[in-house]
């Protein structure tokens, strides 16, 4: 079975609360010489058999309808071989 | 005239919207996400929440109930449909407004009585107000920011589609202060703030949310 792997981004510009939360709690833990931090969504994709080109269409149509909004955010995606 | 309020897994303030309408003088109707029949209802809100606890993002799961695509069909053909906090997220999410709404910028829950100037009075949920009439409603919410690129901004503006606006400080982080927009039509509109729970003085900060309600049915009549 192959593994489809979605990243999701926030667009650059968008303000990150999320992501500027943890880089406040960096500072306040010590963890020093971090200019930014930004968060992400990351979902792992099992597919029923071998990730066909027709498959990984079927996924990146769902990232774009629904994994991301595509007003505020990015996405990646990649397929990860069989382990 | 039948006003009717949608109930997600999650929903909060469908109850509080129901009795809005029916202060207004509407019968309140009671529609379920699951089920995509409107009941013959003249109006639609989408009530405010935490549907799907906001999981994948605020109204994204809740866009794709068999409501939504019946809700989605018939607001293109003219239903006055009024998305409250989670319901102005998940018209968003539908792509009957633009934009988006992300989380506040100070990151924390909001609770206030809230100032707003109402700056377009010509939609289905507005026509009650006079133009720039200052109203102060309810506002409490996670993801308030409305959020869109600088060319979708200067069309809302210069369209005249933004319907309410944050007076004093901005609440949330929104851009250009933007409380509520409409579709050019005027007949979907997203609001951040509460007007269902403005209706009564015995448990709102005043009765000034009643006037989207009024509206409505005025704007029903007149069809």
């Amino acid at each position: 079975m192959a593994r489809v792997v979605v990243d999701v981004m926030l667009k650059p510009e968008i303000l990150d609360p999320q992501g500027k939360a943890v880089h406040g709690a960096f500072g306040r833990l010590g963890f020093d010489g971090v200019a930014d931090v930004r968060q992400g969504k990351r979902f792992e994709i099992t597919l029923d058999g071998e990730a066909t080109e027709e498959k990984v269409a079927e996924i990146r149509k769902a990232a774009d309808t629904l994994l991301a909004n595509p007003v505020i955010e990015d996405y990646t995606l990649h397929v990860e071989d069989d382990r | 005239m039948k006003i009717g309020v949608v109930t997600f897994p999650g929903s909060l303030d469908d109850v509080d919207a129901r009795r809005a309408a029916a202060v207004a003088g509407a019968e309140a109707v009671a529609l379920w996400h699951g089920d995509a029949d409107l009941h013959g209802v003249d109006a639609v809100v989408l009530p405010g929440g935490f549907s799907y606890g906001d999981y994948l993002r605020a109204g994204a799961i809740s866009r794709f109930a068999p409501v939504m695509e019946t809700i989605i069909k018939k607001a293109g053909e003219g239903l006055p449909v009024l998305g409250i906090c989670n319901g102005f997220q998940v018209l968003c999410e539908s792509h009957l407004l633009p934009g988006a709404l992300i989380k506040n910028h100070h990151r924390k829950f909001i609770c206030k009585d809230q100032p707003l100037r109402i700056e377009n009075n010509r939609t289905a949920w507005t026509s009650d107000y006079d133009a720039n009439h200052e109203i102060t409603i309810v506002l409490k919410n996670q993801d308030g920011s409305f959020v869109a690129d600088e060319a979708t901004l200067d069309r809302l503006e210069g369209e005249g589609l933004v319907v309410a606006r944050y007076l004093d400080e901005n609440p949330n982080g929104s851009y250009r202060d933007i409380a509520g927009i409409s579709n050019e039509r005027g007949n979907v509109v997203g609001l951040m703030p509460h007007p269902e729970h403005c209706v009564e003085t015995l448990t709102g900060p005043s009765t000034d949310g009643l006037g989207f309600f009024t509206s409505v049915l005025k704007a029903v009549v007149s069809s």
